[in-house]
């Protein structure tokens, strides 16, 4: 029996879960001291009161919905991908590896090398876990986690000793050729007569990131592998005997996550830094965690979610600008929407559900 | 290598290797009664917080103690609230623990201290004292006998003699008691422990109020070690406590030496920056790294199967 319908299972049961979080954090926020509604007038200002501020959260917003379809495309398979990190961060080489071989003439050419190398790479980095997986059954949460350090410690290794330009302080790469520089949002919107600020990162990935969404819809509910990868989720012994692999849905969902997560590098380490640095991901794969749970693991929830925390993420800096509120600010909101969107997504149904049980039965009478 | 720079390095280990213990413990607790627990590493950060700030306060690390204990604690009953009581992703609600220690410590901290973060600088009471065994001193002096018991064995700090002596009562408690029967039996069977008329949701807060207290001995250990609470100064402990589990395969005697030995290569990795083989040389990334890579190792099945709880990670559910 239905017990609720389900635009309320899709729209109410988030936005309760996000309230539920945003009063918590309000509630952190009035106990250090500070004006809760001031803290979102500095927020909301800085992150889409000047096309600099819209900049930097469209800027992040790019990463988030990489990010957030990876965490998805593994979730439709049941399996909890915390590796998100450490495949950006693996992604980062690819981009910044195909970056610096070739003097590229042209970024339209330099582009579709750098989402296949980065794709590749981020990939490459999630099939271990997934191979472990599906063939000898370790955790991959666990498996994940631990190539997340592992990771850190190899990028850490080729950055300080291979990759560096010699005689440089600072452990990064070289700079990208100039024909790697992908369009801002200042160059693409210029030819139009619209003024864009010239320094903000926001840049034609951004593009890139919607595309990917659209295909990811497209992918998971109007073809074959998506139906595959969503009835193995649902169940695992009912898709066996429908007479799908188990062990193949469960590769090619986590090479598919692997490489979204490794698509993400072509906004930050070719679209904004153009260098490879130390530290580029920056937490982002995390915060895929947050976006595809409060998304739904659906693409237009996940664009959204992702637009929320791209908000935060600028606001964030904002915030610690001029009200002196730490950055880690936005850690703590994106912890409390993890933890109500996530796991206890419970508190929030089973109300909803008695609630709506009691209308319909009131109806029927 | 002389003995004295080998007894160094042994003695950095037990240091290091104490916080991994107690952390490791807790999640062999928690574990072991089913619930998943992603979130020692916010266990860990949040009592490190607590503590510290408490002792720089008080000007007691005892206090410290009670304070990080308590606000471990808090951290694990929300788990235990989201994991248990709403059956919710435990993985979930421990990646949400983990965010809101490492978010929730440099906002407090920053609001109490003005820091950037930190807590002020921990001294004379503020940190745990080392503890010099019996004739300690007067032994130091025998050849070979005396800087191993004077060096390695004496000196360290209550917590360390703690979390030793943790080990075999873990073991006793979880293998020779019936509060230990029970516990491991809602970690592989919960059903069958909920027919014989034992509540599964009682068992699995008390391993979580278990798993409360070592985390916060742990954490407060980290913050007396390094006399203060610094940002994100769990470092990943948790995790590579966690991965000590998996290498000790949910027992208390392996997680002992599996913390030791990554308290070792991180001993190791302190003292050498880099290792030379003949030509070859070991970068130090490679020691970081090589506890994680050992665990995926262990867990691929090439070295002895690491076997997890049956019911590990289910809400448990009555039917009805």
């Amino acid at each position: 029996m239905q017990k609720m319908p389900k635009w309320a299972d899709a729209v109410l049961i988030p936005l309760f879960s996000i309230l539920l979080a945003f009063f918590f954090s309000g509630l952190v926020i009035w106990g250090i001291g500070k004006n809760p509604f001031e803290a979102i007038k500095v927020m909301v200002d800085g992150a889409f009161g000047s096309t600099n501020g819209l900049g930097y959260t469209l800027y992040y917003t790019t990463n988030f919905i990489f990010t957030g379809l990876s965490f998805a495309v593994a979730s439709h398979t049941r399996l909890f991908n915390i590796g998100g990190e450490g495949q950006a961060m693996l992604g980062g080489l690819g981009v910044a590896l195909v970056c610096l071989a070739v003097q590229w003439p042209h970024w339209t050419l330099a582009l579709p090398a750098a989402m296949a190398m980065g794709a590749l790479f981020g990939a490459a980095w999630a099939f271990i876990p997934a191979y472990l997986q599906a063939k000898r059954g370790s955790h991959i949460v666990i498996t994940t986690i631990m190539f997340n350090f592992i990771a850190a410690a190899l990028l850490g290794y080729l950055l300080t000793k291979v990759l560096k330009v010699p005689g440089a302080m600072a452990a990064e790469t070289a700079k990208f050729p100039v024909g790697a520089h992908l369009p801002t949002f200042h160059e693409m919107l210029a030819p139009f007569g619209i003024d864009f600020n010239k320094n903000a990162p926001a840049n034609v990935s951004f593009l890139v990131a919607l595309f990917a969404a659209f295909v990811f819809w497209i992918l998971m509910w109007k073809t074959r592998l998506g139906y595959q990868i969503r009835a193995f989720g649902n169940s695992e012994t009912a898709a066996k005997y429908a007479g799908i692999n188990p062990s193949r849905i469960v590769i090619i969902a986590m090479l598919i996550s692997g490489g979204l997560a490794g698509l993400m590098a072509i906004n930050n380490v070719m679209g904004e830094a153009e260098r490879l640095i130390d530290n580029a991901v920056e937490g982002a794969g995390f915060i895929g965690i947050a976006v595809a749970l409060m998304g739904r693991n659906h693409p237009v929830g996940i664009v959204l979610a992702a637009l929320l925390f791209g908000f935060l993420y600028q606001g964030g800096a904002e915030l610690s600008f001029w009200e002196s509120i730490p950055r880690e600010l936005v850690v703590v909101i994106q912890a409390l929407v993890i933890m109500f969107t996530g796991a206890l997504d419970n508190m929030v149904r089973i109300p909803l559900e008695k609630m709506f049980l009691f209308f319909s039965r009131k109806k029927e009478v | 290598m002389d003995y004295a720079t080998i007894l160094q390095i042994l003695d950095s280990t037990v240091r290091l290797a104490t916080p991994l213990l107690l952390t490791c413990l807790a999640g062999l607790f928690s574990e072991r009664a089913g619930v998943v627990d992603i979130g020692l590493e916010g266990k860990l950060l949040a009592a490190a917080f607590m503590s510290g700030a408490a002792a720089a306060v008080t000007g007691s690390i005892w206090l410290g103690l009670l304070a990080g204990i308590a606000a471990s604690m808090a951290f694990s009953m929300l788990h235990g609230l989201a994991s248990i009581t709403f059956k919710g992703d435990q993985l979930i609600s421990g990646v949400a623990l983990n965010f809101l220690a490492a978010g929730l410590t440099v906002v407090i901290g920053q609001s109490w201290f003005q820091l950037g973060g930190r807590t002020p600088p921990l001294t004379g009471n503020g940190r745990f004292e080392a503890w010099n065994l019996p004739f300690a001193e007067k032994l130091a002096d025998v050849p070979f006998i005396g800087p191993l018991y004077y060096e390695l064995i004496s000196g360290h700090t209550a917590l360390t003699y703690i979390a030793i002596a943790c080990v075999p009562l873990s073991w006793w408690v979880l293998y020779r008691t019936r509060f230990g029967l029970r516990l491991r039996a809602v970690g592989e069977n919960p059903s069958a422990v909920d027919t014989a008329g034992v509540s599964v949701v009682r068992m699995r807060y008390a391993s979580l109020i278990i798993a409360g207290v070592l985390c916060g001995m742990a954490g407060t250990y980290l913050a007396s070690l390094a006399a203060g609470f610094v940002k994100d100064m769990s470092a990943g402990r948790g995790y590579i406590a966690l991965a000590a589990l998996i290498f000790a395969k949910w027992r208390p005697w392996y997680a002992l030496s599996a913390t030791l030995l990554f308290g070792f290569l991180e001993a190791i990795g302190n003292r050498y920056q880099s290792i030379s083989l003949g030509d070859f040389v070991i970068p130090v990334q490679f020691m970081q790294a090589l506890p994680y890579i050992l665990t995926v190792i262990i867990l691929a099945g090439f070295v002895g199967k690491a076997i997890p709880p049956r019911a590990g990670g289910q809400p448990y559910v009555k039917e009805r």
